[in-house]
């Protein structure tokens, strides 16, 4: 936890700096007779941020109290192979979207996640690697009417856009 | 008499079977979330959100206050259980619920809490139609000065009453206000904080992707570390005999059940207070002035009603600045207010005049949902229970689907969905070193509003920030506002006095 702090803490520091840096491309000044520029707003909100980070760093070093001075594991040690496992599956799964699709992704997760992260057999793997895309499909393809990206397999629903569009 | 006859028009509203239906869909959807560990009423409304763009927008909020209504109910439900809260607004439920149910009082625990929620919501509802509309027609004069003072007071209650770290809490209100300026500078029209030049910053960051990251992806996260361990469900013995017993044995605690809803609802109010503190509050009230303090967090009746009157009133109660003054008192009601604004409807107080069927559909639908919540809720306690068995490995993934979905839904544009996924991740980090998270949400939604009256009122006063101060109300609102900024501070420059005197 401590060093965590002392990380996150830099970190966003940096992030700070970094918007301050982005914000001053308009102008952060005073416009006489209109009140501040395009700029100023979100510079000295990240000006702030960084003074923020600051009095965190301080703290650390002089006054460490709650998790700045506990020297417990930064995630529990039993939980932190599944939530790195589960953290790379997800970006893996939106990775897919672009390629495969929505329909072509969601239904690897599933069967990722059910059946290799929770065990549960096929039966049950299988029923919500399928409902899930057809409910998802009717859901916002067809009431909706919000088109989900489909990546390379698009052609294959040029059938079901002339039956439920 | 004019507000009867609107809650008349109301109720004409919400018995419309769209809306009737969609009500007792969302009572039982939202006990369904409350229920779940760790998934709560914002959970929830960020979640599902997206998908309330298929019905109109009255339709749509009556859905979600259900939910709202649903979850607080819910909650009480996994506190009792399995001892672990539902959400954090039943963490006090845990303190003598468990203990009942451990007792094998559990169907006890569980009758009171659904009486007290329904006894908080309807003294709550009764409040708000009385208070609301003459707080509208107050709000109807505020220009963009006493707008811009009300959202610095929402922020500064973060500050002095939020408890919270509070250089923390300060970085999670700035990153929210600087992820709102994102896109174009609304007064030149130029592009602003573009990075890496990538074309999806050009519309902004949508708050639903900060929401979502944050209470969908970032809280199941959360869910998967801390329901590691196993968890054990408490046994049930439910019969109608039982049942009438427990109804009965409720009465001594009318008391209770009146303290902790006017409490909730007075505290549910405060932007950064709401439910969980106002439970926690009602908590201790009720312990203090109990004939038989000793037998609190033993599993008294009182411990468990004084928390779920408290939080069903909290919940009415932040929807009070939310409706007429454009100002969430809770994350939740953050949630629904960046929906009134993406449904087309500008929060504030015009709404009481311009859409009247949504405002008074919504208190109306209020009235109904509080009333199903509570049937439902006694009448499928054991599919509740059987809810709490369900293993998180087949939740987690579905509620990841409906983010990816939901993140992109609004702007149909995969950047956003990426934006989530980060805002998920680094949102569970900084919250695993007690950022508070509920501030950038408000933040967010808040942000764009808040710029523009800041900077109207700069044009009004020609570039001087006197005019926060010349007009009576902004002036008493902004004095508030700073003294509660400052309240942090003159607490570490007592202590500092004291360490010193001390020395």
């Amino acid at each position: 936890m401590r060093q965590a702090e002392l990380v996150l803490a830099l970190i966003m520091g940096l992030v700070s700096a970094s918007l301050m840096w982005k914000s001053a491309e308009l102008p952060v000044g005073w416009i006489p007779d209109e009140g501040p520029g395009g700029g100023a707003f979100p510079f000295w909100l990240s000006a702030g941020m960084l003074a923020c980070c600051v009095w965190i760093l301080i703290r650390w070093v002089r006054n460490p109290t709650g998790v700045a001075a506990d020297e417990g594991p930064y995630i529990a040690p039993e939980a932190r192979s599944q939530i790195i496992v589960v953290t790379i599956a997800l970006a893996v799964m939106i990775g897919l979207v672009h390629i495969i699709g929505v329909y072509g992704a969601v239904p690897l997760f599933l069967v990722f996640y059910l059946r290799g992260l929770g065990r549960h057999g096929w039966k049950l793997t299988t029923a919500f690697a399928v409902a899930t895309p057809v409910v998802t499909f009717f859901f916002f393809e067809a009431a909706l009417k919000i088109t989900l990206p489909k990546g390379y397999t698009e052609p294959l629903f040029y059938p079901l856009y002339d039956w439920f569009m | 008499m004019e507000i009867l006859t609107h809650l008349l028009e109301g109720f004409g509203i919400a018995f419309l079977p769209l809306n009737l239906g969609l009500a007792i869909f969302g009572c039982l959807l939202g006990l369904f979330i409350g229920a779940m560990p760790g998934l709560g009423s914002v959970n929830g409304v960020a979640i599902l959100l997206p998908l309330t763009f298929l019905v109109p927008p009255t339709s749509a909020v009556i859905f979600l206050g259900a939910i709202y209504y649903g979850a607080m109910y819910g909650g009480a439900i996994s506190s009792i259980m399995l001892g672990i809260p539902g959400a954090s607004t039943a963490v006090a439920t845990t303190f003598d619920g468990r203990p009942l149910a451990r007792k094998g009082m559990a169907d006890r625990a569980l009758v009171a809490a659904a009486t007290a929620s329904f006894v908080g919501g309807t003294i709550s509802i009764v409040l708000f139609t009385m208070f609301a509309p003459p707080l509208a027609a107050v709000a109807l004069v505020f220009g963009a000065p006493e707008e811009f003072a009300l959202m610095l007071l929402a922020f500064a209650t973060f500050i002095g009453l939020g408890g919270d770290d509070i250089p923390k809490t300060f970085f999670s209100i700035l990153i929210g206000l600087v992820l709102s300026a994102v896109g174009l500078d609304i007064v030149s029209g130029q592009p602003r904080l573009i990075f890496f030049d990538i074309p999806g910053f050009f519309h902004g960051i949508n708050f639903l992707v900060l929401a979502i990251g944050i209470y969908g992806i970032g809280e199941i996260l959360w869910t998967i570390e801390t329901s590691h361990k196993g968890i054990e469900v408490s046994q049930a013995r439910l019969s109608i005999p039982r049942f009438v017993d427990s109804l009965r044995s409720l009465a001594g605690t009318a008391k209770t059940m009146v303290m902790g809803s006017f409490l909730g609802y007075f505290v549910g109010i405060l932007p950064a207070a709401g439910a969980t503190p106002g439970s926690l509050m009602a908590y201790g009230v009720a312990k203090s002035i109990s004939k038989d303090p000793d037998s609190f967090g033993k599993g008294n009746v009182d411990g468990v009603v004084a928390p779920e009157s408290a939080n069903n009133a909290a919940s009415t109660g932040s929807m009070l600045p939310m409706l007429t003054l454009g100002i969430p008192g809770s994350p939740t009601t953050a949630i629904l207010l960046g929906g009134m604004v993406i449904w087309g409807l500008e929060p504030g107080p015009m709404l009481f005049i311009e859409h009247t069927d949504f405002v008074w559909g919504l208190i109306a639908s209020l009235y109904a949902a509080n009333l199903f919540a509570l049937i439902l809720n006694l009448a499928f306690i054991p599919a509740f229970i059987a809810v709490l068995r369900l293993p998180f490995t087949i939740l987690a993934p579905v509620i990841f689907i409906l983010c990816l979905v939901g993140g992109y839904a609004p702007t149909q544009d995969m950047h956003d969905v990426w934006l989530m996924f980060l805002f998920g991740v680094v949102g569970y980090l900084l919250r695993k070193l007690d950022y508070p998270m509920a501030p950038a949400v408000l933040a967010i939604v808040l942000g764009p509003l808040a710029e523009t009256s800041m900077r109207q009122s700069l044009l009004i006063g020609h570039g001087s920030p006197a005019i926060f101060f010349e007009r009576p109300i902004s002036g008493a609102i902004m004095v508030v506002a700073i003294v509660l900024l400052a309240l942090p501070l003159i607490r570490l420059v007592r202590r500092a006095v004291r360490r010193s005197a001390d020395a």
